[in-house]
């Protein structure tokens, strides 16, 4: 004999409210700092050539870090899953380092390190520090630990066998990665793409110690809020924000249905 | 023929100690044993996707010990089939012979000719997703033969598959051996299986192969 189906169960109701709660304070907070300011307020804050630049830049930066962070990860993230070697799991933890270090303490670090004989070698090819090209850098150190972690959760989920198959069939390692597990890899590198762009989108801390905080120059979206804010012009900070909101809004929805289709 | 001379290989606690057998050209061979004695390792072993820290392995007459498992001519059957996700039937098909650039009309007329053999025109456009366990099988199957393999190696192909379903698929690979006269190494626990298609029969066992009557 089946068992009615519990109308009322206190264990799932628990559960339910528990998540009804956290969102509706999520979706508190948005609608409080949408609330805060007014279409006219958005529009004139838009409409400032400053914003404007660090809008072309945040797209320009997260965009190029993202995709220097999927360079990275697609390599690292498949030794990770598929390699078996000595001390692993000291490189695996190691590589965690960007995600567990205070932000602050990374941009600390990099202007640090580009101070040493290497660094300046390297400063005098590509200038990094108080620069674009050091806004990339602490966006990519950020998005790339996380890029990182996501390809290898990819690489883990996808069987190798296929890999050894067309080994046997021809391939080498290289051209059986290429051919056969990439393809099949491409919703995990899109996911992957979009976690780093995000990151680096709310990136602030490191670019603030690394790069500056100098208007037309490597102003960011973060540092633009951090600016305004400083200055006393809270209604440009909370349109910066709502903006950021709405870019982040669409990166969620973009891997929810790209990751879908793909 | 398929000759494995003395192979050992080892990781952790598990081992294959001087492992040798041989299977002669155009024979069909059934390997058994319990669930983790070593089946899977062995094949991977003959195909070159792991190397035997003592031993040879031979193909025909030649020592592929140290070779590629692109240089060794083998057919590799999977248990799961382990189709290219993203690849339709038909290039599943092409794919050994793209590799090897041949010719844009000798791969369409090998790909007509052996998805005729193996009953799947109708399925060549199709993504291995939309595919049943028998017909994931008979692709795989097609996969493995297109660059015409002299030795086929099959791990426990017909395992997922129904009763029925496995009757007409070992009835396929029998007849697909001897008409390619492929030598070919299968794996299955079942003695059913094995009283079909056997011209050979070996059982690995505490890391030991030895031919059965």
């Amino acid at each position: 004999m089946t068992r009615p189906v519990a109308r009322f169960s206190p264990f799932w109701s628990g559960l339910v409210l528990v998540t009804g709660l956290y969102l509706a304070f999520l979706v508190a907070l948005l609608a409080a700092t949408a609330a805060y300011t007014s279409p006219q307020h958005l529009w004139a804050a838009l409409d400032s050539r400053e914003i404007r630049y660090s809008i072309g830049l945040s797209l320009v930066t997260c965009t190029t870090s993202a995709l220097l962070a999927l360079l990275l990860a697609v390599p690292v993230g498949y030794l990770l899953a598929r390699g078996r070697f000595l001390g692993k799991e000291w490189l695996d933890a190691a590589l965690d380092i960007p995600i567990v270090l205070p932000p602050m303490v990374v941009g600390l670090c990099l202007l640090i390190f580009f101070q040493t004989p290497a660094g300046k070698m390297i400063e005098s090819v590509i200038p990094f520090t108080y620069t674009v090209a050091g806004v990339v850098l602490a966006q990519f150190v950020i998005g790339a630990a996380f890029a990182v972690r996501t390809m290898r959760g990819v690489f883990d989920h996808l069987s190798s066998r296929p890999e050894d198959v067309a080994m046997t069939l021809g391939c080498s390692r290289g051209q059986a990665v290429w051919l056969v597990t990439l393809p099949a890899a491409r919703r995990g590198m899109f996911a992957a793409f979009s976690i780093a762009w995000a990151r680096s989108l709310g990136e602030f801390g490191p670019i603030l110690v690394f790069a500056g905080a100098t208007r037309m120059k490597t102003e960011v979206l973060p540092t633009s809020v951090f600016i305004e804010l400083s200055v006393g012009r809270l209604e440009a900070a909370v349109a910066v924000s709502l903006l950021m909101v709405a870019l982040a809004l669409v990166v969620l929805v973009a891997v929810r249905l790209v990751g879908e289709k793909i | 023929m398929i000759q494995l001379d003395a192979v050992s290989w080892q990781a952790g606690a598990f081992r294959l100690e001087n492992v040798s057998l041989t299977i002669p050209a155009g024979s069909y061979a059934v390997l058994m044993g319990r669930t983790g004695c070593g089946k899977t390792t062995l094949l991977e072993i003959i195909c070159g996707l792991r190397r035997p820290h003592a031993g040879r392995v031979l193909i025909g007459e030649r020592d592929v010990t140290h070779e590629l498992p692109a240089a060794r001519g083998i057919g590799y059957v999977p248990q799961d089939g382990a189709l290219f996700p993203t690849f339709p039937v038909r290039e599943q098909l092409a794919f050994a012979l793209r590799l090897r650039h041949r010719p844009a009309d000798e791969i369409a007329q090998r790909i007509a000719q052996l998805a005729a053999e193996l009953d799947i025109t109708a399925l060549l456009d199709r993504l291995p997703q939309h595919l049943s366990g028998g017909e994931r099988q008979r692709v795989a199957l097609g996969r493995a033969l297109a660059a015409n393999p002299k030795v086929l190696v099959l791990d426990e192909p017909l395992s997922a598959l129904d009763e029925e379903l496995r009757d007409d698929l070992a009835a396929l690979l029998k007849r697909v051996q001897r008409e390619h006269g492929i030598t070919a190494l299968h794996i299955t626990h079942s003695r059913a299986e094995a009283a079909q298609l056997a011209d050979l029969r070996f059982r690995l066992a505490e890391g030991r192969v030895i031919e059965e009557p």
